[in-house]
């Protein structure tokens, strides 16, 4: 929405803006805990709040088509985007495309733990969208492994659901999430973190048992006789954002292997030229007020792009 | 009084019920999961073998190649993703090399068709991701992948075309064959066994008056006669949901197939778990091979291979390794270390942050060869065990031999007049064209609406797996590949679960994993308790 708006301010006369889900927004609505805006609107909002203001901007603005329940399929160099709405596939030629798709959760396979697989085990975004979108609560007993942000949140959102939260555990020394949710959603509550531990086992068949605890060196390798076990009937995997960029590799863009980033020349461009990117797809931010500042820029980039484009003709 | 029971609707027992399907008889498949597919089958690597790597004179050497030929057939019959994609036995040195030519005389005095030893020229061309140490390799051209759990699904759901019970949630606990006092063909001696044995008599009354009352009151399902004078000896097994009587009765129980034999006296086999750690690699990989990638089998296994699946993920594994537990079904660091090592010998490119989920599996080890067979000691039941690899091969060949023992010992086959072979194929989004995709859309809006973005699942998709019989967040991923992709279903659970709900009339505190005791949420705060 921000790219979308920004683009508008700098002249675009005509913007396409699609959106997956029934409403603008994305996984802020989700975030119904406050700290959203303090940098951007100079005070503090929750997510749906933030996201708010931002829809009633887009709304306000004619030439920005919105499309609920697009589900973009297919990108090519050439900026044909294909998505897809109940009952039709449409195809739409752009003269320059901004992606804000995102990111993923790392999961708990590709944090390699091992163990079983039994029911229990959440991505904390989707414990996340159980308890705050659906109404569900997804587990009494929790262990949270990864401090990023979402586990950090979620630790105090299940212990204010009523839920045992029984440790945040954290390989690094240092954790990967913001000081303040540190203060506010694990020491206000008594929740231990460890740092330097990492889960060595998972038990249970059907549903989560308990899991093996164990310290780690330098390396990341088990210290000798530092396992210890904890009971728990959830975990939540918190260890981290993959961008959700594999639209613009279908188109052909030049991707960072490691961060799943595109390679570019100058911030928000990707190796195809009219095709940018940004927020979190674009690379991994803490604080959405950052995200919007980006999505900004992409949207005069891609502005930018279409002035010069315009002039050659 | 059904003329057949089958326990266990794995493949081994859904390709005996389709093929029994063709007769005028009445059939009903026990399986004690919540779905078929749910245990041995489900986690199976889903080659299609060609036949090489057993040895001759071995039920494996027999009906993997003749497996193999019907699996084709049945496959084209029922509109399955079959994908004919060839194997490569890989010999990294000249010692190998040597062993190669044993391997292709074995095979084929087997009778594997079109093998041919090939060089590095041919490799490089043909394979070109394969190490350059590759000195030459056996090309087994009839190897295939199949979804291995599709299959099961494909397979029972054809049965049930044909007026076959399927009966899920429906655990054996106890097997005793009655005779008739009428009956001419009795028995060496009135058998009367049950799990257990060493619990009292009276509890085993208590359990079977338990059943009988049940079946009584059980009206779902359609039973014809209830035995008695005169009809001919049956069996009476007691399940968690009530008695079923039947003339015959295959076990085809899979890593349980020794515990029902013990139900019925048979204690000459036992079944050891050997586990199979499997690690699956990102579809964006899915050109990482063209061929099936083995390396020289060893006398207990065929080694670790670089495998392709129908679903276009490449996978990477299996160990083997001997457990304890029939339920252990945990992966471990050495595995992923061991199979990472291993199969990078091969194809040195793979990478290990590709790998996008993992699983282990569990085979049903007992000697080195299939064990199928009548029990003439148990009369009208056959025995189906020690089914590891190539089971799952083997299967359609084995529903033939077993159809013929079963005939042998008096089961009456008399064709329908008509059977559905044919079905039409089912349809995926995610593996067809732009256009015809566009197309499907057009007819029904709800193929638009995805769910699963990483594997683009419609929700028509998904109400259509729930109405073809999934009732499990498994059950939908196994069907759809809904949650099976790079998200690991981050993104699509929640509106699973309520498509699930919604489809079963269920509350979503009650929809699992697998089955009960794997509930996905614990508590519905929408109603305002607590």
């Amino acid at each position: 929405m921000a790219a979308a708006i920004s683009a508008h301010e700098s002249g675009v006369k005509d913007i396409l803006l699609l959106e997956r889900d029934l409403y603008l927004g994305g996984l802020l609505n989700q975030c119904i805990h406050t700290g959203f805006g303090l940098t951007y609107f100079k005070e503090t909002l929750t997510g749906p709040e933030y996201a708010s203001r931002f829809v009633e901007r887009v709304r306000a603005i004619p030439s920005i088509e919105v499309v609920t329940r697009a589900f973009a399929v297919r990108l090519t160099g050439e900026k044909t985007v294909d998505y897809l709405i109940p009952g039709h596939m449409v195809s739409v030629r752009a003269k320059a495309v901004v992606m804000a798709t995102g990111s993923r959760e790392r999961t708990r396979e590709m944090a390699h733990i091992a163990g079983t697989r039994p029911a229990g085990i959440f991505p904390a975004g989707l414990a996340q969208r159980l308890i705050n979108i659906e109404g569900y609560l997804p587990g009494k007993n929790v262990v949270i492994v990864g401090s990023g942000d979402i586990g950090l949140i979620m630790a105090r959102r299940f212990k204010l659901e009523g839920a045992e939260v029984k440790a945040v555990i954290e390989i690094q020394p240092v954790t990967r999430g913001l000081v303040r949710n540190v203060v506010q959603c694990l020491d206000d509550f008594g929740i231990p973190l460890y740092f330097r531990h990492k889960i060595a086992h998972i038990y249970g068949k059907d549903r989560v048992e308990g899991v093996d605890v164990v310290r780690v060196d330098e390396e990341m390798r088990e210290i000798e006789g530092s396992r210890f076990s904890m009971g728990c009937d959830t975990l939540l995997v918190s260890v981290g954002l993959i961008p959700e960029n594999e639209l613009i590799e279908m188109a052909g863009a030049e991707l960072d292997k490691k961060s799943n980033t595109p390679v570019s020349g100058r911030m928000n461009e990707t190796s195809l030229p009219g095709i940018f990117v940004c927020g979190n797809s674009y690379k991994v931010y803490d604080i959405v007020d950052t995200v919007s500042a980006c999505a900004e820029n992409a949207g005069r980039m891609a502005a930018g792009y279409l002035g010069k484009v315009e002039q050659q003709v | 009084m059904y003329d057949l029971i089958i326990i266990g609707a794995g493949v081994i027992g859904s390709a005996i019920a389709r093929e029994i399907s063709r007769y005028r008889l009445n059939v009903a498949v026990l399986e004690k999961s919540e779905e078929p597919a749910f245990g041995v089958s489900k986690s199976n690597s889903g080659i299609i073998h060609p036949g090489t790597q057993n040895r001759p004179g071995t039920l494996k050497g027999k009906l993997c190649v003749q497996g193999n030929r019907l699996t084709r057939m049945i496959a084209k019959e029922l509109g399955i993703d079959f994908k004919k994609v060839g194997e490569l036995i890989v010999a990294l040195d000249n010692d190998e090399l040597v062993s190669l030519s044993d391997i292709k005389r074995e095979a084929e005095a087997l009778g594997v068709p079109g093998l041919k030893l090939v060089g590095r020229a041919w490799l490089k061309k043909n394979e070109p991701n394969l190490t350059e140490e590759a000195v030459g390799a056996l090309y087994a051209p009839t190897a295939g992948i199949i979804s291995p759990y599709r299959w099961v699904y494909d397979l029972l759901e054809n049965a049930k075309a044909n007026g076959v019970e399927v009966h899920t949630s429906t655990r054996v606990i106890g097997i005793r064959r009655v005779e008739d006092p009428l009956s001419a063909d009795r028995g060496p001696r009135f058998e009367k066994r049950i799990a257990h044995s060493a619990e009292s008599k009276a509890w085993v009354e208590r359990l079977y008056a338990l059943c009988a009352l049940r079946y009584a009151d059980d009206r779902t399902r359609t039973d014809p006669g209830d035995g008695g004078p005169g009809t001919g000896n049956y069996f009476e097994l007691a399940t968690s949901r009530g008695m079923f009587r039947s003339r015959f009765m295959v076990n085809a129980a899979g890593l349980y197939a020794d515990e029902v034999a013990r139900m019925a006296g048979i204690e000459d086999f036992v079944i050891y778990p050997r586990k199979g750690e499997e690690f699956i690699l990102d579809k964006k990989k899915h050109n990482l091979t063209r061929h099936l990638i083995f390396p020289i089998p060893t006398k207990t296994s065929k080694g670790i291979l670089v495998i392709r699946t129908s679903d276009g993920n490449p996978m990477i594994g299996p160990t083997a390794q001997d457990v304890d537990s029939k339920e252990d079904l945990s992966t471990s660091e050495e595995g992923f270390r061991r199979v990472l090592e291993s199969v990078k010998k091969y194809v040195p490119s793979i990478d290990e942050n590709d790998i996008i989920a993992y699983f282990a599996g569990l085979r049903p080890a007992s000697g080195d060869d299939f064990i199928i067979r009548h029990e003439d000691a148990f009369p009208g039941m056959v025995t189906v065990a020690g089914m590891q690899s190539p089971g799952l091969t083997a299967a359609p060949a084995v529903a033939l031999f077993v159809r013929d023992i079963l005939k042998k010992n008096g089961l009456d086959l008399r064709r329908k007049p008509f059977f559905r072979r044919w079905r039409r194929e089912p349809y995926h989004l995610f593996s067809s064209s732009a256009e015809a995709a566009r197309k499907m859309i057009k007819e029904d809006p709800a193929y638009g609406d995805i769910v699963c973005r990483c594997e683009m699942v419609s929700s028509k998709e998904i109400r259509e797996a729930v109405r073809r019989g999934a009732r499990t967040l498994d059950g939908i991923k196994f069907r759809t590949r809904a949650q099976a992709g790079r998200c690991h279903g981050g993104f699509c659970t929640a509106r699973i679960l309520k498509i699930l709900a919604e489809e079963t009339g269920e509350n979503i505190t009650s929809i699992t994993k697998r089955g009960r005791g794997s509930e996905i949420v614990v508590r519905d705060m929408n109603d305002g308790g607590c």
